[in-house]
């Protein structure tokens, strides 16, 4: 009679309650997987689908094969305005990186205790909390090129009157710099909560063995810095590559498109006022995908080489 | 069942004896889309609904206004999904889109009607695809050049009848150290409209419109005609220095403080500027002046209209508010200054006695004998719109680069009209 020995919890327990262990993590992640799935990878298949038609967002989709990647070719070829976006795609992917020196130096200088830092601090942190728009607009006016401070100020110096943003040559470069001011905010902050990380008993290692200045900070603080760093450059490459706010408020692509960017270019073709063109729209998304998809699977290598060396 | 079909006969009785039903009372609802988002033009047309609803007090009407930006976005989702019995819109080109995927409804019944085929035949035109009326028009307004009458005064200058005279002209107002004209091309259909007056001036209404039809080459000798007409001006530091750093509301100030002279604009431009402190002694307007002897007058005047969309839930009711729009009295009421401040499209209506009203009335009515336009924007195609502004702006500003950008629209021509 050992049978009689199991207690009935024992025989009747579900299958459920064997693999509990095992299925809870998939139910806690089930919501976030499926809206995942529904709301970021099924738009990308059907992206890559519709690259392939010819759509108003009215009418019926003509199949045109990959005619949008070869339209986008000639525009590449022609320097037009594909071309001028994806120049000015890279221009911001390179330049928007100084944030990351920019709130290094920022944060070293506030991460100090005297009086008042909390406020030094909050004001450095300021440009990020407020709308990407107040920047774009705030900017626009400090470049005006009759009434903005901009002249104001180089006219008291001597210098002529610069028109940055109507200028097709420094456009991008006056947006970047706007960008660049919330985004350095960004690193800075980063940066911050990284340095109260850094261990104060290496610190005092380095210094009795001589350290200071540049050379501390490169071979003991920077080392520790490396977690924020490395979120810092993923934050920022992301940030460069869907820019598109400041350019929509600053200067609506111009003048004549030389501001665009893709993903800009990306919103004027399919959704702006004189757009529709629904595939033309979805093959440039296509580009700035494979771009992003680069520097993405970079970021999850390394990540998963940090887990791993842990 | 049985009232269900007292109904019917009921409402077939209504529909058969009342076929002219403009003093019918309606019942059911009635569902408007508006995009007339400012605030007067909001007014105006919530007290013509409002007037509406008094006729019919069983009807239940319901109104939505809409951001007039937002609504360009949104009409292609609310027509296909949720359709209401009467949209805004804009008349020729810009409502090719939506009559060609079959989903604005076909109204060439409300103009056959003697009431409007009669009042409205100016508008017809503008409103007519593959010779069916697609909607009814409910206001225009006429552009032109609107100048300051004192700095013209003070140089001993007259409002030019040529295009000689115009840059005579602009070569004293330049002298005197201001610019001839102000302009914003941040959004570039200002741009458009001054390549609409260049190019109709110069090579007439016709080709005009067969350039925007995609007819006619951009590389066409013809064409570059317009464009070295328009580089005499921009040679000459006619136009505001940075205008491509401006939208057309940023460019007022230069006019106002006597900065620049003129602007060719639109009618609406002079509410604005009658707000900045203008009085009607500093503000005048004269009608572009010819270029080519051998072309007529032709002129810009967008029109804005109100459509029934397919899919809409109840169609009589939407007709009868739309001959009720365009009804003389309520085109007399509705475009007064006090309200749109703009013409009426019912011949049998009057024109407010506002003095820009009053000469853009005059000059569309007998001083445009080749014809009126839309706008650049309204009567291209969208696509090719946005690539010729753009064009325009670089022009505007580069003018060395015109080989260029001829021939870039001469490529997107190719691949637009097809």
């Amino acid at each position: 009679m050992t049978d009689a020995a199991l207690t009935p919890t024992e025989t009747q327990e579900s299958w459920f309650h064997r693999n509990q262990q095992a299925i809870a993590p998939w139910l806690f992640l089930a919501p976030g997987i499926l809206f995942f799935l529904f709301y970021v990878i099924f738009p990308i298949f059907q992206s890559f689908g519709l690259s392939l038609y010819e759509w108003d967002g009215l009418g019926e989709a003509e199949y045109v094969g990959l005619r949008h990647y070869e339209d986008l070719y000639w525009e590449w070829v022609d320097r037009d305005a594909f071309y001028i976006s994806l120049k000015n795609n890279v221009l911001w992917l390179l330049l928007y990186l100084l944030a990351i020196p920019g709130g290094l130096f920022i944060a070293l200088f506030l991460n100090q205790t005297v009086a008042g830092i909390r406020l030094y601090k909050s004001l450095f942190f300021f440009p990020f909390v407020i709308s990407q728009v107040v920047v774009g607009l705030v900017f626009t006016w400090f470049y005006d090129p009759t009434f903005g401070l901009l002249n104001t100020m180089l006219g008291a110096v001597g210098l002529g009157p610069i028109n940055l943003l109507g200028n097709e040559n420094t456009v991008t470069y006056g947006i970047i710099l706007a960008g660049l001011w919330p985004q350095t905010a960004y690193c800075m902050i980063l940066y911050l909560t990284g340095l109260n990380a850094v261990d104060p008993e290496q610190i005092e290692a380095g210094r009795l063995d001589g350290a200071k200045g540049w050379r501390m900070l490169w071979h003991i603080i920077l080392p520790q810095l490396r977690p924020a760093t490395f979120i810092a450059f993923v934050v920022t490459i992301i940030g460069a590559l869907r820019s598109f706010d400041l350019i929509s408020i600053m200067t609506a692509g111009g003048p004549f498109g030389s501001s665009r960017v893709l993903a800009f270019y990306m919103f004027e073709v399919a959704l702006s006022e004189y757009g529709f063109r629904m595939g033309y729209g979805a093959a440039i998304a296509v580009v700035l995908f494979l771009i992003m998809m680069v520097f993405i699977a970079y970021f999850l290598w390394s990540m998963y080489r940090e887990e791993r060396e842990h | 069942m049985h009232f269900n079909v007292k109904a019917t006969i009921a409402a077939l009785a209504t529909s058969f004896t009342l076929a002219a039903p403009a003093s019918a009372e309606l019942t059911g609802d009635l569902k408007i889309f508006l995009d007339t988002s400012n605030p007067a033009p909001r007014a105006t047309m919530e007290a013509m609904i409002g007037r509406f609803q008094e006729l019919h007090p069983d009807l239940n009407i319901e109104t939505t206004v809409i951001d007039r930006e937002a609504y360009k976005t949104q009409i292609r989702n609310f027509l296909t999904a949720n359709a209401p019995d009467v949209a805004t819109w804009y008349a020729a080109n810009r409502m090719r889109p939506y009559v060609e995927a079959g989903l604005f409804e076909d109204v060439s019944d409300l103009w056959a009607e003697p009431e409007i085929a009669e009042n409205l035949a100016s508008t017809k035109g503008a409103m007519t695809i593959d010779d069916k009326q697609w909607g009814v028009p409910y206001t225009y307004y006429q552009w032109g050049v609107y100048y300051r009458k004192d700095i013209y005064e003070e140089l001993g200058l007259s409002e030019p009848a040529s295009f000689e005279e115009m840059k005579s002209n602009c070569q004293a107002i330049l002298e005197s150290g201001r610019k001839c004209y102000t302009i914003g091309t941040k959004f570039l259909w200002t741009a458009g409209g001054w390549f609409d007056y260049l190019n109709m001036r110069t090579n007439g209404f016709d080709f005009h419109m067969q350039l925007a039809g995609g007819e006619i080459s951009w590389e066409d000798e013809r064409v570059r005609q317009t464009f070295a007409n328009w580089r005499e001006l921009i040679d000459m530091g006619a136009f505001i220095d940075n205008h491509q750093s401006y939208s057309w509301q940023e460019a007022l100030p230069f006019m106002v403080q006597g900065e620049a002279a003129a602007y060719l604009m639109g009618n609406f431009a002079v509410a604005p500027l009658r707000e900045a402190g203008l009085t009607d002694d500093q503000l005048d307007f004269y009608q572009f002046p010819a270029i080519n002897p051998d072309v007529e007058l032709s002129e810009d005047a967008p029109t804005d209209t109100f459509h029934i969309p397919v899919n809409a839930q109840n169609k009589d009711n939407a007709r009868a508010f739309l001959r009720f729009a365009v009804s003389a009295e309520e085109q007399t009421e509705i475009n007064n200054g006090a309200n749109l401040g703009q013409l009426p499209v019912n011949a049998q209506s009057s024109v407010d006695d506002d003095k820009f009203l009053q000469e853009g009335f005059t000059m569309l009515s007998s001083n445009s004998p080749g014809g009126v336009a839309q706008f650049w924007d309204r009567d291209a195609p969208a696509e090719m719109a946005k690539v010729s502004m753009e064009g325009f702006q670089e022009f505007m500003v580069r003018p060395d680069n015109l080989d260029r950008i001829l021939s870039r629209l001469e490529r997107a021509r190719g691949r637009i009209y097809e």
